[in-house]
């Protein structure tokens, strides 16, 4: 049967009779594409605006919430992080290098259009277990694609996180993240006002690739999604690099009044949006846009996805000083319409006017939806956990090296090995610590960075799951000297439409909102990545938390691995024996059940605030949060960064093995000298926090006693090699 | 004194050798447009590590056309010190100042980390503060630095001394298991004939600061500075 021509663009008909309504005639067929784009779910968020509602936005530090390209947090001395996650896991399912590349140079471009040098990159990856050839190309691919944009733009790719899990194996996970650095003063924004100004297009040409990716992204991947399919959008690190500085020197000059990136839905969202949010209107000629290739007819050049373009809005009359840049840097610059006072987008082709439509109506007025939800009958089945039916195993070593070798948790060098970390001169934690520390120039002060997301806990309770995903974020950043923030979020789940996955939706932005607000973490950007899901299943829910914090002296770094022979290992909070939803079941009995591990907000707030007291009064030697794995992997990996061993005993009773590999929250581990003991006794007793003092950091071995019993002796050496090798050994 | 940076399009660790020079080593230092005509006011030239041209073609390929490098050639020639790192050493490769070609990473990835080298020569402007043999802590981080030359000019280099640093193991030793890329005979730095001319694939401007990775790129720009002061040039 045939489509009718508002399906072909991906509306409904009651999406259609609602243009129909506003605009009092029915739109051409450039117009109905130009909705069909912008309605979608990738830039409308339609069926998620309601539910972000609940995330707290505000704060005294936040200087730019949601709605814009990025969103900006005060870090002091007149500085601000800009900073947003952005999902590319479309693309990146159907071509993993170029999907990963332009993800990472979307984003790069959503921090430098606020005006803010970037000045970090971090990525949060997803797949299927490293099994099939199909999952290790794409890992190979999206890696390296990563990797060929950010070492060629000479931004450092200082962190991330790397999962595997069956759920992903059709739909992989490509989550970018930016960072940048500006001074309050400079910030732009994506505003088109002041009739008259001109409308400017920098940067490449345009061609036909990346057609209408942004409808491509909001519909699940089937047979059909081959044909639909357009041409992918293709990076040119080198020419974003020239674009980078042309923007950064052109912000100098005063004269330009907005900028937006062309994204999604390219020329069409970067005109409305910005119009819509001056409360003007525009007129510009597409016959004036630069092109890579001939007899593009209008539609194409308002709906291209070609990458590593901008548009700027600059005061009427200084369109020259903008042409000059560009030129010197070799890039294109053309003026295509003005700024207007009636609030319409009007498209011309020379002298022919092809559309006119409400600017606001594209941007703004997409229908928003109150999804059907409803708890998924999965979760029944999956909560339950007879730990009695799971018989303890009798050699621990085993498993503390399976759990190692586990790509999960082994170390991630094999990626970000082929991501230069160190470009800028600026990082002072590289990869691999609890998160990723860089220094600010000019000032005594750093910010650390972390993307955080243990998805089974999602898929196993997904208010608990999101808020573990903040919490543990917030710890890692405390770990290494900072005080949290503010978070940015890429909220990626299945069908929007199937009430099972909404229920996890709404459930989890609740628990991460209330985690937010306890924390004291606003959510200044995100995003929201729907359908990821093939004919089959749909990926666990990954709301994906990417956050930032201050160091306030540099002196105050802490990295995870012991330091001295000698140092007491003290534990902050409890260790409990929780075996729901950890890596330990999944590894050593296939399960992936149980209830996610509790977790006590305000417990978790006591103990990064002790943990942060502790680091700034200078008692703090490492610090190390406790996740996948559990005490033994977080004991392990802090002897195997350290190069040292360490003589531990554990309390209580119960389950040794879920002693060792439990995975509660709220657990750092410190050493301190002996000296600083009674120190750390105190600010615990302050606090409110249980402490217990578990070992020494002593020999080359990791030797872990359970009420009097051996239970793990292990050679800092074997652990390191089967941690280290462990991908590059599946990957080879 | 003065040093200049060269800025071509796609360099990105201009701005790390700059502040090196300038922050760490209080040096009077200017970045260097690719257009520009005259080199006249500089002491030594820097040309920086990152992907001029975005390394289309080859790393450097283009870049060896670039404006300036005819000055640079003519800078070479008047027997000031140039240090060419990553692929500013690709520039000079493909220049034909130093000897030599690159092929990819012989794993085919792009590479980032710390790495060994050992200083096989101290008689350049760039090693002259370095002890015999030292071993120098350095991060790598490219994708193209499997060095290679023929064998009729590697045995001239060898007998000319133009070999400056080699990969090897924390102990010194140059091993297979310490070369990286695959680089013939480890090598990761060798200098012209007449020794003012040094390429090297780690980056020195890296390590320069304990907060970084050390500070054992420090001696080799302290070197220059030794040199230009005109401290003595060892052997």
């Amino acid at each position: 049967m045939d489509k009718k021509p508002y399906e072909r663009v991906g509306l409904t008909f009651e999406e259609y009779e609602r243009i129909v309504k506003m605009l009092g005639r029915e739109p051409n067929g450039l117009e109905l594409n130009l909705y069909g784009v912008m309605w979608s779910e990738h830039c409308s968020y339609k069926n998620s605006k309601q539910v972000l509602r609940v995330f707290p936005t505000s704060g005294d530090r936040v200087l730019q919430g949601p709605g814009e390209n990025a969103g900006i947090v005060d870090i002091g001395d007149g500085l601000a992080v800009v900073m947003k996650i952005e999902s590319h896991n479309h693309p990146s399912a159907v071509e993993p290098y170029q999907g990963a590349a332009t993800g990472a140079g979307g984003i790069i471009r959503d921090i430098f259009t606020m005006g803010a040098r970037p000045v970090a990159l971090l990525n949060s990856l997803r797949f299927g277990e490293l099994e099939s050839d199909r999952t290790k190309y794409l890992f190979e691919n999206a890696v390296a694609g990563i990797g060929g944009y950010g070492n060629c733009i000479g931004i450092p790719t200082v962190g991330g996180e790397v999962y595997f899990n069956d759920c992903y194996r059709g739909n992989p996970l490509v989550n970018a993240m930016c960072v940048g650095i500006i001074r309050h003063g400079d910030i732009k924004r994506g505003t088109a006002s002041g009739a008259g100004n001109a409308v400017m297009i920098v940067g490449a040409s345009t061609g036909r690739d990346g057609m209408g990716g942004a409808s491509f992204a909001s519909v699940e991947l089937n047979k059909e999604s081959e044909e639909k399919r357009s041409p992918m959008q293709v990076g040119d690190p080198f020419l974003e690099k020239l674009l980078l500085e042309a923007c950064l020197e052109l912000f100098e000059t005063g004269c330009v009044v907005g900028v937006q990136d062309l994204g999604a839905a390219g020329l069409t969202s970067a005109s409305s949006e910005t119009a819509s949010r001056g409360g003007s209107g525009m007129d510009i000629d597409v016959s004036l846009v630069p092109r890579r290739e001939t007899g593009m007819v209008p539609v194409e050049v308002m709906i291209s996805e070609s990458q590593e373009r901008m548009l700027v809005i600059v005061e009427k009359g200084r369109e020259e000083e903008v042409t000059g840049i560009f030129k010197k840097w070799g890039l294109n610059s053309s003026v295509i319409g003005r700024v207007t006072d009636d609030g319409m987008l009007t498209i011309r082709d020379g002298d022919e006017v092809v559309g006119s439509v409400p600017a606001k109506s594209l941007a703004e007025d997409a229908p928003i939806y109150y999804r059907e939800y409803k708890e998924p009958s999965y979760l029944k089945q999956v909560g339950v956990l007879d730990e009695r039916g799971l018989e303890v195993p009798d050699d621990l070593n085993g498993v503390l090296v399976s759990l190692l070798k586990s790509p999960n948790i082994a170390s991630k060098e094999w990626a970000y090995r082929q991501f230069d970390y160190m470009v800028r001169t600026c990082t002072a934690v590289t990869p691999g610590s609890d998160a990723a520390v860089v220094r600010i120039r000019g000032t005594n002060k750093a910010i650390a960075l972390t993307a955080d997301c243990n998805s089974r806990y999602c898929y196993l309770d997904p208010a608990t799951g999101g808020a573990i995903a903040v919490a543990e974020a917030a710890r890692n950043l405390v770990c290494s000297g900072a005080q949290p923030l503010a978070a940015t979020d890429c909220l990626n789940f299945g069908n929007p439409e199937k009430p099972g996955v909404f229920w996890q939706f709404r459930q989890a932005v609740s628990g991460m909102s209330e985690a937010c607000r306890a924390l004291d973490t606003p959510v200044i950007s995100g995003n929201v990545s729907f359908y990821n899901e093939t004919d089959t299943d749909a990926v666990f829910p990954t709301p994906v938390v990417g956050m930032v914090g201050v160091v306030e002296d540099i002196s105050h770094i802490t990295t995870q691995g012991f330091k001295e022979e000698g140092d007491v290992i003290v534990l902050l909070g409890e260790n409990t024996q929780e075996a729901g939803g950890s890596e330990y079941l999944k590894v050593v009995y296939g399960l992936e059940r149980g209830s996610a591990p509790k977790l006590d907000l305000d417990r978790e707030k006591r103990v990064q605030g002790c943990c942060l007291e502790l680091i700034r009064g200078g008692t703090v030697k490492s610090a190390h949060d406790c996740s996948e794995g559990g005490i033994a992997v977080a004991l392990a990996e802090s002897c195997i960064s350290g190069e040292i061993g360490a003589k531990v005993e554990l309390e209580g009773c119960g389950r040794e093995d879920l002693l060792l590999f439990g995975e509660g929250q709220s657990r750092i581990v410190i050493t301190v000298r002996q000296s600083d003991l009674e120190r750390v006794k105190d600010a615990a007793s302050r606090f409110g926090i249980p402490v217990t003092v578990l070992g020494r950091v002593r020999g080359k071995e990791l030797i872990i006693d359970i009420a009097g019993q051996r239970g793990i002796q292990m050679a800092v050496k074997d652990m390191e090699t089967d941690w280290r090798e462990a991908i590059e050994c599946i990957m080879e | 004194m003065k040093f200049g940076v060269v800025v071509f399009p796609g360099s990105n660790c201009d701005i790390d050798c700059y502040n090196a020079l300038r922050d760490v080593l209080d040096q009077d230092t200017e970045y260097i447009w690719h257009r520009t005509k005259n080199l006249g006011s500089y002491d030594c030239i820097v040309l920086p590590g990152g992907f001029s041209y975005g390394s289309y073609l080859r790393g450097g390929a283009i870049a060896k056309v670039s404006p300036v490098m005819d000055r640079v050639v003519e800078f070479v020639e008047s027997g000031k010190p140039v240090i060419g790192i990553s692929n500013g050493f690709q520039v000079l490769v493909e220049s034909g100042i130093l000897p030599g070609a690159f092929l990819r990473n012989n794993n085919m990835k792009f590479i980032c980390e710390n790495v060994y080298i050992r200083t096989e020569s101290i008689s350049t402007p760039f090693t002259n503060l370095c002890g015999k043999g030292q071993i120098l802590r350095i991060p790598i981080a490219h994708g193209d630095g499997n060095y290679y030359v023929g064998d009729e000019t590697l045995k001239r280099m060898e007998e000319n001394n133009q070999i400056v640093f080699r990969y090897c193991a924390r102990d010194g030793e140059v091993t297979d298991a310490s070369n990286p890329d695959g680089s013939l005979q480890n090598i990761a730095g060798v200098c012209n004939r007449e020794g003012n001319v040094l390429g090297m694939m780690p980056h020195p401007e890296r390590c320069m600061e304990e907060i970084l990775e050390g500070r054992d790129g420090a001696v080799i720009f302290k070197s220059i500075i030794n040199y230009l002061k005109g401290g003595a040039v060892n052997g």
